[in-house]
């Protein structure tokens, strides 16, 4: 599913983010990325979407060899990809439906489909009933289920996160943290970055600790390592 | 691209207009400027083209024929002339139709002349190409035979130098305005990708392609191209109209003469509404390629 071979990034300003990642994830993996901040987890999850490009190596995801990638096939490549972020990234002059509608009206779906698949993910995510209702109306647990939905409305084969905690309260992080778990057992490839200690040492998975721009353990049903 | 993307693409670039307004009027007033200087250099210009070949055309060797010629020798100077291979025409005009001609650009008090013609008969020669005119006029001016040879090379060597310069100077100072014109454009757009700039952040995260991104912004100045069009191609149509009207009952000289109100008018405004519609989408084009990794 996700590949990299000696996969090595360093930044314009000279800042080596990635010094030679291998790794392999499988379809269906659920893969936590840990390690202290500016260890090279967000590149490693830049990488997955080709946000940004390996100075040296391979990444294929979903049989794409990203890292050759042209400009031009990035968009087709995300549409089987969806990315969840801290920080939420929603359109606040949008509802809650047209948020999450707006990922397959970018990609010219069918008006008709678009509002069966939309009200679809977001009875998944618990939010049917706030469809008319405007990002800040809604709590930060909200919102990122809002987020959560439009991520996977186009049905990627691989959702990546970023910190989708990292906002939230630990009480809604758990709601997080088990809405992803519930599209895991649809299929989907999880990668979700996360600085959560308590929520990687109870829901175990496979554990990728980054430090420095490398992987320093790979382990499955691994623990988070860190004192946070 | 589907008919309700296309909806949406002009949905969205109208709303961008409203949500910065006041960069929309400059840019917008930047246009209209540009492209009024456009419009006016256009009149010139072409009128300044058809009065140049007008002239060109009109650039003939006259040459008088000796009063003691007879047909024969007449005859003779024709078909030497004619010889020469520069030469395109050689037409004979009686000293009486030289008359008539003089009576109806120079008016009725020439007619006094008809008594006692005192012009000779000619030969109208027209050359090839314009350039060679002095050498054949030099020629013919030694054939037997004629009189006197003339022609109006030098005044209008002279005046096309004129007209060239005052066409270059017009436009560096055009390009310099299109210049302009543009970079404002950009900026306007780029304010607006700006706003916009977490809305296409998500677009290229979700999956949109650059063309779907760049179709509001294209549009976008398309509009303020069109927009910025409207008043000169106005003012063209009011300018020229009196322009010409004042031709028509003032300037009876048959020389000076500008280029008939329709179909001119159309293809100016034509020519003013697409530099409008190339600079808006062009300037767009610009600010929006510096947003998008392509």
């Amino acid at each position: 599913m996700i590949e990299m071979k000696d996969v090595f990034k360093q930044y314009p300003n000279g800042v080596v983010a990635a010094n030679g990642f291998n790794v392999r994830i499988g379809k269906g993996e659920f893969v936590y990325i840990v390690g202290p901040s500016g260890a090279g987890k967000s590149t490693f999850i830049k990488l997955i979407y080709r946000e940004e490009k390996p100075t040296k190596g391979t990444v294929i995801v979903n049989g794409t060899t990203v890292s050759t990638l042209k400009n031009s096939k990035v968009p087709f490549l995300r549409r089987n990809i969806g990315v969840v972020f801290q920080d939420f990234k929603l359109l606040p002059t949008l509802t809650v439906y047209e948020n999450v509608a707006f990922a397959l009206e970018v990609i010219e779906e069918e008006p008709e489909k678009i509002r069966k698949r939309v009200m679809e993910v977001l009875q998944l995510v618990g939010l049917k009933h706030k469809a008319r209702m405007f990002p800040d109306e809604l709590s930060g647990g909200e919102q990122q289920r809002v987020s959560i939905a439009r991520s996977i409305v186009n049905r990627p084969k691989v959702v990546i996160a970023d910190e989708p905690t990292g906002n939230l309260d630990p009480e809604t992080s758990w709601d997080i943290i088990n809405l992803f778990e519930k599209i895991n057992r649809t299929g989907t490839t999880i990668v979700m970055a996360t600085h959560n200690k308590e929520i990687v040492n109870t829901n175990r998975h496979r554990v990728i600790a980054i430090d420095n721009g490398r992987i320093v353990r790979d382990e499955q049903r691994g623990e988070y390592g860190y004192e946070s | 691209m589907k008919a309700r993307t296309v909806r949406r693409h002009f949905r969205e670039s109208f709303k961008s207009l409203g949500r910065n307004g006041w960069m929309t009027f400059a840019s917008v007033s930047a246009v209209t400027v540009t492209l009024l200087m456009v419009g006016v250099f256009l009149i010139i210009l072409f009128n300044m083209n058809k009065a140049a070949t007008d002239m060109e055309k009109d650039v003939e060797i006259r040459v008088h024929i000796a009063l003691n010629a007879n047909k024969q020798d007449e005859q003779e100077l024709k078909e030497q002339i004619e010889s020469m291979p520069q030469v395109k025409s050689v037409q004979f005009s009686s000293k009486e139709q030289e008359l008539q001609n003089l009576i109806k650009d120079m008016g009725d008090e020439f007619k006094l002349f008809k008594q006692d013609n005192p012009l000779y008969d000619v030969f109208i020669v027209k050359t090839k190409n314009p350039k060679d005119t002095s050498k054949v006029a030099e020629k013919i001016s030694h054939f037997d035979h004629t009189e006197k040879v003339v022609y109006g090379e030098k005044k209008i060597k002279k005046l096309f130098r004129v007209l060239e310069t005052a066409r270059n100077v017009s436009l560096v100072l055009l390009i310099g305005l299109l210049f302009t014109a543009m970079f404002l454009i950009s900026n306007t757009i780029k304010m607006n990708i700006f706003s916009r700039r977490k809305e296409i952040e998500i677009m290229r995260l979700v999956g949109a392609t650059n063309s779907f991104i760049r179709w509001p912004f294209l549009l976008e100045g398309l509009w303020i191209g069109i927009l910025g069009s409207v008043i000169p191609i106005a003012f063209v149509a009011v300018v020229y109209k009196v322009i010409y009207q004042y031709f028509q009952t003032h300037v009876h000289d048959h020389f000076i003469q500008i280029l008939s109100y329709t179909p001119f008018v159309f293809q100016v405004s034509a020519i003013i509404l697409l530099v409008g519609v190339f600079i808006g989408m062009w300037g767009s084009f610009l600010s929006v390629r510096r947003f998008l990794k392509i």
